[in-house]
């Protein structure tokens, strides 16, 4: 309130009194305008003592927030148990079903109240048929067996190359996740923090997605097998590259130096590699069905090392050709060595018939 | 009902019809998205657009014959689409009246007082039809809806999506969309001048409408001179200018009905009959107006081929104009997009851009394809654009046609542009570095972009060997290499011995390689010299289609070193590179 409001009142500063001069303030509005004066003075003090920066800004911005996605391992099973198992067949449905049966089942992995994290590989706005992307048949039975199992929530993710909305879209995989009921989680930029991953050497300060993970207890990674020229081939542990946030292509400077270091990022429940067709060229985009082949096989482990080992032969390539195999090996992601896995081979027909 | 409530009935439909088609123009099969709405059907009601496309491609185009119907409808009742259904009209009334609430009656008749700047719009759209005629059609600059829909789609929307992610849940991002912003804010600014200062003053469609309004038979009107007592209220609320009070100025009745609504006597109504009070057909033109006007017809005729002679469309192009996948030739082209931004705002890569100065002054916000921007270059299996473009400026082309397949495989593909590598930059060329993310990406199948190996030496890379144990090597001096040695990439070879396979490192640096087999002919006292893998990258030009996969993937960030430019397009047909 201005004093000026108050015309004809005693002490009204716009108007001189009798005397002459102005009027002095009456004693109350002195000591309201003094209130309010200190309460400011007090507040823009406050502010900055809040705010203050004694050193300056750093020269690059971002803090080192985590050190990894997590280990989201399951309890080993027993020695002698398998713990890798590869179906043959082409019914993508029937041989997960097989397959995770061999490895103890779905209980294995999934426990009730479990919340589900199935990283599919959605790089490429491109259909389901020509294999570029993981099949959504395979997400259908994944996520429907998690469900089984007692899991709480199934979530899907994954950071593509594509627009998020269009690869899930065209590759089929939103529908499934629809119909199963599980949740489509695109990729956002609030969903990014930064990582530094102890001891990596390209991970560092590296944003990856790890809103994605949030109260998340279990991870499965469902992977097509696809050629690819650089890294050799794409299976388990390049799918993990669509984890990472920024402009993760320059690590192709050191492609399987990288592949190394996802898989430190993360230590995943279960993997599934999908080798009912193989894209045997011009992956990992394909583009059409000749690049595709029937190889009719998919493995299962938790070791997603394992897992590519056994899974490269499918492209007629042999481990040595992918060298971020060893390098995952000497970094303790898991084991070339597949026969000490106790690995069992299955076959849907057989076991149907 | 007054008729003031259904006019705002009216309004308020179609305003929510607008935001409704602006907020679902995106990608997908949800219910908030593409799904089949007809988000072109307010544009298609604009017979500006109709007009401007016809004069300058002498078709109308389908779903345009709905501008004809308003057109027709205009003839019999005048204005009525600027009364009741134009979203920008709509705009710029709510905020005229926010800018005048609590104003007096008599200053705002005065602010409705009939003005000779009026006429501006006539000659504005006599230079529009004089550009459109000679195969310049600009009329999308200032037509209110191609307007309001570019700068609600790109200006607007894309502000809400940042953190709240309202339409898209990565931000959006136009080159030069702070223009179309500010055009827009200026527009409504204006509100607060005159109400409706763009419909009287500016709006080349409502000049349209106005010389259409001429001859309706019904319209609004004082039914008699005599017993009016002048007391102005119809005036103060007046939206058009038109002077309900005297002289009526037929062409600049917005319909808004505001007259007949104050008008405490009753004495206005909507009649077959001609105003008792006098009526003049058009705003007054004085003879300076009227060469105005003939100037303005013939400068935009005249402008048309001046942007010809320019050659901003032809042979002196800029490289990097590149448009959607299915667009027209340059100058057929240029005769149809009305720049709506509908391709730019349905394009789920975000990579079609309004052109600033790439398309010249002729294609000012005309779509253009920046490969640098957005999530990934064209996705092959997406034809959005030509689908959602109301004029087919961007042809509605089918996924078979764009990839060349089934009726379409003798015609191939089609080709956007074509990539170049450019080897002074491109890191296994120029920097001794692995890379080849653009070959990785590239979709088509088989691959435009191709690799050559080869086995380059490393930078200090020539080592005098201290000692060898089956396939380990011991140096006399440690091995310093950039890179991370072990990675595959690396690889060792007798020094002088070009002919021998280099064998790889998987281990080491220091004073100690290991290498993946022993190294033949390896001893103390002699050198080995490292290498390193490379794949280089070559585009097969017949197959480049364009897409900018690559350019956008190029982890060389700036300026990339793999690059698209218009080279080879399938719309320029003789224009074409390859033999």
């Amino acid at each position: 309130m201005t004093l000026s409001q108050k015309p004809g009142v005693p002490g009204d500063g716009s108007s001189p009194d009798s005397s002459g001069r102005p009027a002095d303030l009456d004693r109350r509005q002195f000591l309201r305008r003094l209130a309010g004066a200190s309460i400011l003075a007090v507040a823009a003090g406050g502010l900055g003592a809040a705010l203050y920066d004694p050193k300056g800004p750093a020269g690059v911005a971002g803090g080192k927030v985590l050190a990894g996605l997590g280990d989201f391992r399951a309890a080993p099973p027993p020695a002698g148990q398998p713990r890798l198992a590869t179906v043959h067949g082409a019914d993508r449905r029937a041989m997960f079903a097989l397959g995770v049966k061999a490895l103890g089942g779905m209980e294995a992995f999934v426990s009730r109240g479990d919340v589900v994290l199935l990283k599919v590989n959605a790089a490429f706005a491109s259909p389901a048929i020509l294999g570029a992307t993981t099949h959504p048949d395979l997400l259908a039975a994944a996520v429907e067996a998690c469900r089984a199992a007692g899991a709480a929530r199934v979530v899907v993710t994954d950071n593509p190359i594509n627009s998020p909305e269009s690869c899930f879209e065209v590759s089929g995989l939103a529908g499934a996740a629809r119909s199963c009921g599980a949740t489509i989680l695109l990729p956002r930029p609030a969903l990014f923090s930064p990582l530094t991953l102890p001891g990596g050497r390209l991970l560092t300060d590296w944003p990856v997605l790890a809103g994605a993970f949030a109260g998340v207890t279990k991870v499965i990674a469902l992977s097509p097998v696809k050629d690819h020229q650089r890294a050799g081939a794409s299976m388990s542990l390049k799918n993990f590259y669509g984890l990472l946030g920024g402009r993760r292509n320059i690590f192709h400077q050191d492609i399987n130096g990288v592949i190394a270091e996802l898989g430190q990022l993360l230590r995943p429940t279960l993997v599934v590699l999908d080798g009912v067709s193989a894209m045997m060229a011009n992956g990992p985009t394909g583009g059409s069905l000749a690049d595709l082949k029937a190889t009719n096989t998919m493995i299962f482990s938790a070791d997603p090392v394992a897992a590519d080992t056994l899974g490269v032969a499918l492209l007629g390539r042999t481990p040595v050709d992918l060298p971020y195999l060893a390098l995952a090996q000497a970094a303790g992601v898991g084991t070339m060595d597949v026969a000490s896995l106790a690995p069992v081979t299955l076959s849907l027909d057989k076991a149907a018939g | 009902m007054r008729i003031v409530v259904a006019r705002r009935v009216s309004q308020g439909f179609f305003l929510l019809l607008f935001v409704w088609f602006c907020l679902v123009a995106t990608v997908g099969g949800g219910f908030l998205q593409l799904r089949g709405w007809p988000i072109n059907w307010l544009l298609s009601l604009d017979p500006l657009t109709a007009l401007g496309t016809m004069l300058a491609t002498h078709t109308l185009y389908a779903p345009l014959l709905w501008g004809l119907g308003v057109l027709a409808l205009t003839f019999f009742i005048g204005r009525f689409f600027c009364g009741f259904a134009c979203p920008l009209g709509t705009l710029n009334q709510m905020t005229g009246w926010l800018a005048r609430l609590g104003r007096a009656a008599k200053d705002r008749a005065e602010d409705n007082h009939p003005g000779r700047a009026q006429a501006v719009k006539y000659a504005l759209l006599a230079f529009f039809l004089g550009c459109a005629a000679l195969g310049g059609l600009q009329t999308g600059l200032l037509d209110p809806l191609p307007l309001v829909f570019r700068s609600v789609n790109l200006a607007l929307l894309p502000l809400a999506d940042p953190g709240v992610g309202v339409v898209h849940d990565a931000p959006r991002h136009y080159e030069g969309v702070w223009w179309i912003g500010l055009m827009f804010l200026a527009i409504l600014a204006l509100n607060a001048v005159r109400p409706r200062f763009f419909c009287r003053f500016i709006c080349p469609l409502g000049a349209l409408f106005g010389l259409a309004a001429r001859v309706a038979p019904w319209r609004i009107g004082k039914a008699t001179d005599k017993t009016c007592g002048d007391c102005r209220l119809c005036e103060s609320h007046c939206e058009g200018g038109c002077r309900p009070s005297g002289t009526l100025v037929v062409s600049e009745c917005l319909l808004c009905c505001n007259c007949l609504d104050r008008c405490p006597s009753g004495r206005i109504g909507f009649a077959g009959r001609a105003s008792a009070a006098g009526e003049t057909a058009l705003p007054d033109f004085s003879r300076r107006g009227a060469v105005t006007l003939l100037a303005a017809g013939a400068a935009g005729a005249m402008s048309a081929p001046l942007w010809r002679v320019e050659d901003a469309a032809g042979l002196g192009r800029s490289p990097s104009l590149i448009r959607p996948p299915g667009s027209l030739d340059e100058e057929r082209f240029l005769a149809r997009c009305i720049r709506c931004g509908q391709c730019l705002r349905v394009c789920p890569s975000n990579i079609i851009q309004p052109s600033v100065t790439t398309a010249g002054l002729i294609g000012l916000w005309t779509p253009i394809l920046n490969y640098r921007l957005g999530r990934s270059g064209c996705q092959p299996n997406c034809i959005a654009c030509g689908q959602v473009c109301p004029t087919a400026a961007i042809r509605p082309l089918t996924l078979q046609e764009k990839l060349g397949q089934g009726d379409h495989a003798a015609a191939g593909p089609l080709r956007l542009g074509t990539a170049f590598v450019d080897r002074t930059r491109c890191l296994p060329w120029a920097m001794g570095r692995p890379c080849i993310v653009c070959q990785e990406v590239c979709p088509v199948s088989p691959k435009a972009i191709f690799v050559r190996e080869v086995f380059e030496p490393v930078r200090g890379g020539r080592l005098p060997l201290a000692g060898v144990r089956g396939s380990t090597l011991a140096l006399a001096r440690p091995l310093a290499v950039s890179g991370n040695a072990a990675s595959g990439d690396y690889y060792v070879r007798l020094l002088g011995a070009p002919e021998a396979n280099p064998v790889r490192l998987v281990g080491g640096g220091g004073a100690e390689l290991a290498l993946a087999a022993a190294l033949p002919g390896a001893a103390s006292g002699r050198e080995v010299e490292v290498l390193i893998h490379l794949m280089q990258p070559h585009v097969d030009p017949a197959r480049c289609v364009g897409c900018g996969m690559c350019e956008h993937e190029c982890p060389v960030s700036g300026l990339r070193a793999i690059r698209v430019t218009s080279e080879n397009e399938s719309r320029s047909g003789p224009g074409r590179m390859l033999a």
